[in-house]
């Protein structure tokens, strides 16, 4: 294949005129190099990865590099032009956005598989008893997408709180001509937050909103301890519908799981107070949408917030994408430089482990 | 009925998108009869001997010479906000008149927008949700990148009621706060939040990641914020002001903006307000504007209202007036 490109080019340049013949040269140049650098992959000791892609459905370029250092990789597209060709060599898969989906028809084509590492903590996308039924464990990324998250989470609650989506908007149409005076939010210093799911996210978001003056309850499966409780000034609650009566803001930090499924639902959004927002950055199943567009729609509650919606992203045809009182963001919520260079860190640092048969440091067990 | 009652007249800019949200208005009625300013000057002279306060809100009614001069029994002009750059203090004071603000009660709204703008900004949150609602969107965007804010560096220009407030709700983001002020504050202070006084603004522009301004307009932070400044921030780094747009010299802004110089900027003042619909800051990519409704709650501006009927009708019944600005 390439020396078929070799002798294209060659053959473009003999006919070229001489202006455009450095170009030419460079463009030889540069098929030759990439033609040597193939040939000391093949030499190379390095494991192969199966990715989805580079770019805005894929891994961001800035990071490829942390992969690039210890494996060669290889994007679907190319893979599945020719899986017999790299599928025997590739023994990680580093799974993205749910994507390659570690479907039966990808899994057969991938003898030598031994890892596949989520980007992100949450794995409900996956049937890990089955993956492990081929050989193949599972990792995720905990604890490096805690501080982001629940940044996420106030970054939500504020912006949904302070009408800031809104007021940019007014702002900066070309119609506007004055300052609008009956743009009105609700306050968030000294109310109070419900946060539903008091893992490593949720307990950071409690000690975030601490430092707003905000009363702060909790709902989780397992009470905190008692320092735990103190150090943020959270009060437990035990039934999930006294955390709605009482709660201005509703946060939603759960696992998905059959248990969560549907948690927010009819009723409890009617429990909810009418001046109440509803914040979601756990997954979009975790809420009944449909409960949700009529709650908003009929005033059951002020407004949502979501980082994560089901399916994402939503049809465009959805009526939450046209509800005033809804924001929504692109499950961005673990998206910066620092964090995203972490999570492929840890991945890469799995696959490592999984492909020299040591310890694997993230390993999702089946339950 | 009106004319038996005793209640005391003040004038008003309006009721609705201009003036007073109309939730509030219940606030000022118990205690006076309102005209609005299109009414009052329909015929000035019909109101005018009669008004004893004023409640100035978003700069409205406009302390002008030709509107004082019609209100010969005016003896407050109460304003909504703390902020008084506006009013010519010893001017007005000169017609018999005192000034009046709102100090306190805007300082927890405030310093929740400015924590609001600073994460909307760093974490793409308008960019997010525009992509999310728009008809064409197929996919989620990977590209889509915001900034750290857990363990960044905040500098605080101005610690203040506001700044301070800031700075406590910085500190459970785990953030390394700096400050710069006129004055230094006690070690306790420091101590409670985690600020690092830096004498030297350069230094506190240098080293922050976040940089929120959050000072008086005086004849001194005027233009405080411009080119040299803007250089001395890091690249990565974000501008927030929720102070008063003349703090920062705004083509100074648009270039750095523009040049990469800074990373973004998040703003609930301009100058003026709202800017022209042809101004460079309304269409960059990297600048978050809101239309300066840093007390725009339910509560805060209830609060506000509050204060500014406490204080007309302390000024009216000639008792001390709590909240008088006075000149220096």
């Amino acid at each position: 294949m390439q020396c078929l490109r070799q002798i294209r080019c060659v053959t473009k340049l003999r006919a070229a005129a001489p202006t455009s013949r450095l170009l030419k040269v460079t463009n030889l140049l540069r098929s030759v190099s990439t033609l040597q650098q193939k040939k000391q992959e093949m030499a190379d000791n390095k494991p192969w990865v199966l990715i989805s892609e580079i770019g805005d459905k894929g891994f961001h370029e800035d990071v490829v590099d942390i992969i690039n250092q210890h494996f060669h990789i290889v994007c679907l597209k190319e893979f599945l032009q020719n899986p017999a060709l790299h599928g025997p060599k590739i023994q990680g898969m580093f799974m993205w956005n749910f994507s390659p989906a570690a479907e039966p028809s990808l899994l057969s084509c991938l003898p030598s598989l031994k890892v596949i590492a989520n980007g992100g903590v949450g794995i409900d996308h996956l049937d890990v008893p089955y993956i492990n039924s081929f050989g193949v464990k599972v990792t995720n990324t905990p604890g490096v997408v805690s501080d982001a998250t629940a940044d996420m989470a106030m970054a939500l609650l504020l912006a949904s709180a302070r009408t800031v989506i809104e007021g940019h908007l007014i702002s900066v149409d070309s119609k506007t001509t004055h300052v609008p005076q009956s743009l009105m939010g609700v306050e968030v210093t000294g109310s109070t937050l419900g946060i539903i799911g008091m893992g490593h996210i949720g307990y950071k978001v409690a000690q975030r909103s601490k430092g707003f003056n905000m009363r702060i309850l909790y709902h989780n499966r397992n009470r905190r301890s008692v320092e735990d409780e103190q150090a943020v000034g959270a009060s437990y609650c035990e039934k999930l519908d006294d955390l709605l009566k009482e709660s201005d803001f509703v946060v939603v930090v759960v696992n998905l799981t059959p248990d969560t499924t549907g948690l927010i639902s009819h009723r409890e959004l009617s429990l909810m107070k009418p001046t109440g927002t509803l914040v979601n950055v756990s997954r979009g199943l975790v809420v009944d949408q449909d409960a949700l567009v009529k709650a908003l729609m009929s005033g059951t509650i002020r407004a949502a917030a979501l980082d994560v919606t089901h399916p994402e992203p939503l049809p465009r045809d959805h009526p939450l994408l046209t509800l005033p009182n809804v924001l929504i963001t692109p499950h961005i919520g673990t998206n910066t430089r620092g964090t995203i260079r972490k999570m492929v860190q840890m991945m890469v640092d799995n696959v490592l482990a999984a492909v020299k048969g040591l310890a694997v440091p993230n390993e999702v067990k089946a339950k």
